[in-house]
């Protein structure tokens, strides 16, 4: 049943991915991202593109659970990059993949405020009297979020479980709530939009980002030249700037949130 | 302009002795269309996990989920039938400057994505919002995140439905009859209420089952003004969205749910009141 629905997704994309490279005669390189890896992959496909003229790399940003299905339905998809372990998994069941998932990043979460911090949240504990919003636990940011709640003891409920981690951005942007709990890569790609609490470590619930080539994928060298660049020095430092941690972590005990999608 | 047409019933004569065969050119692109919407819906009923239907009635999420679409768009739908049928009446019988943009207006929220319709919703009644901030400093009333919010998001989105349903009834009843009232003394809202209303009750019924069914489908203006929290503002919509992100079977069977009861009230509510009231 549930392959059935993604295979028309399938379909649908691989649609658009006709579409969208009806005009160039060269490559492409087809990239399945998590969306929070939008920013830092893009300037790695056009520094890609700069590296291998004639190439075009197209990225496919959604949430990792809705790619793997993809990939599992035949998506025509050359790279994957999950922001979570369980998808990946899935993918890898199915023998689907080229080589082995390698950990190229890790992403925290932080508290985010209104620039005006009209709540007065300046800690964790603070979130118990302040109207917040957090992922639903369904997404791999809203089971983070509810460990951290939990670890801290906070039994307040949020005024919403938002669908997706840019949701719960778009409303403490718009100021409709006084805080709420997302990626220290959303909080800095806000920018000054937005005034960031830290999450101390004892609570901090860690995503690690794996990438690997697909199999039978129609450009298995750039594939393998797209991983590489992912772990190179340059590509690790255009990571490091969007905020992802450094890859290759011991995982931390608490470390509940590889499932779900990564939004 | 006769109007000498609108006062039979085309249906009553059967339609070979006058009219001959219908033609297949029609007869075949009408079934292509049936078919395209039926289609989506036959495959859910078939692929759907039927064991799992009533375990997931018997989830207490789900059935809050129902109880409150339920709640919110009985007032939703009444709320467009107050407000709806007034702007629809001004729209058809009242000629006032800028009329044409107005109607423009009322049909904007129908080709605007209703997520962009949450988030304008949220810059005018958010806590930040044009309405919002003033609520907020007067009374202390924030908007979004409450229950009334999801109502607000369903007739936003469903109001021009019942608007433009009753406008054009407003506009295919004859004009003479609101005359020949005003003639005999009848006062312009006296002529509304006995005269108007009843002949365009049929385009009205319409527009109620229109809208009603616009807001019981009603998603993105939701999940973006109103949020999503059990009970208060997670609509079976919803429910079903975020189901989807966990456990597409069950999702599948929350479909099948609100395809049920939207079948059943339309059906239901269509033949009575359609059918029932037409001449």
């Amino acid at each position: 049943m549930r392959r059935r629905v993604v295979a028309v997704l399938a379909v649908l994309l691989a649609a658009s991915t006709l579409t969208a490279c009806g005009g160039g005669g060269g490559q492409t390189l087809t990239v399945f991202a998590a969306s929070s890896l939008t920013g830092s992959f893009d300037t790695l496909a056009s520094r890609f593109e700069q590296a291998h003229p004639g190439v075009t790399v197209r990225v496919s940003y959604d949430s990792s659970t809705t790619l793997a299905e993809q990939i599992a339905a035949g998506a025509p998809a050359d790279v994957l990059a999950t922001a979570d372990q369980q998808s990946l998994v899935a993918v890898e069941r199915g023998h689907d993949l080229a080589a082995r998932p390698v950990q190229f990043a890790r992403n925290t979460l932080v508290i985010v405020t209104p620039p005006s911090n009209p709540g007065h949240v300046s800690s964790v504990a603070d979130l118990a009297h302040a109207a917040f919003v957090v992922c639903d636990p369904s997404a791999p940011c809203g089971a983070a979020a509810k460990t951290i709640l939990h670890v801290a003891g906070i039994t307040a409920k949020p005024k919403s479980y938002e669908a997706d981690v840019k949701s719960v951005l778009a409303k403490v942007q718009l100021g409709d709530v006084d805080a709420g709990i997302v990626y220290v890569t959303d909080a800095k790609a806000a920018g000054t939009a937005v005034r960031t609490v830290a999450i101390p470590s004892r609570l901090d619930v860690t995503n690690p980002y794996f990438v690997a080539p697909v199999k039978g994928a129609a450009q298995p060298r750039l594939a393998r030249e797209w991983v590489a660049l992912v772990l190179s020095k340059g590509g690790q430092q255009v990571l490091r700037r969007a905020g992802f941690g450094p890859q290759q972590t011991p995982p931390s005990p608490r470390v509940t949130t590889q499932q779900g999608s990564g939004r | 302009m006769t109007r000498a047409w609108a006062t039979h019933d085309p249906t009553a004569r059967p339609n070979g002795q006058v009219f001959g065969r219908a033609p297949a050119a029609l007869v075949i692109a009408g079934v292509i269309g049936f078919a395209f919407l039926v289609v989506p819906v036959v495959a859910v009923v078939a692929k759907a996990p039927w064991g799992s239907v009533a375990h997931e009635l018997g989830n207490a999420d789900v059935r809050t989920a129902l109880w409150l679409s339920l709640a919110t768009t009985a007032i939703s739908a009444a709320l467009c039938l107050v407000f709806g049928v007034p702007l629809a009446w001004a729209l058809a019988r009242v000629d006032f400057p800028g009329r044409r943009v107005a109607r423009a207006f009322v049909t904007l929220p129908l080709v605007m994505p209703p997520v962009v319709g949450g988030v304008a919703l949220l810059l005018a009644f958010g806590r930040t919002g044009l309405i919002g901030s003033w609520l907020d400093d007067a009374f202390g009333i924030t908007v979004p995140f409450t229950t009334a919010a999801v109502v607000l998001a369903q007739t936003f989105v469903a109001l021009p439905f019942m608007v433009i349903s009753v406008e054009g009834a407003f506009r295919s009843t004859d004009v003479r009859y609101d005359d020949a009232a005003a003639t005999l003394g009848a006062s312009r809202l006296a002529t509304f209420w006995h005269v108007t209303l009843p002949l365009a009750a049929p385009g009205i019924a319409a527009g109620t089952l229109l809208s009603w069914a616009r807001a019981l489908g009603e998603f993105g203006a939701t999940i973006t003004f109103a949020g999503n929290f059990p009970g208060v503002t997670r609509t079976m919509p919803l429910q079903i969205y975020i189901g989807l992100q966990s456990d597409p079977d069950a999702a599948i069977a929350l479909s099948l749910v609100m395809i049920a009861l939207s079948i059943v009230v339309l059906v239901a509510l269509r033949e009575r009141w359609i059918t029932g009231v037409a001449p």
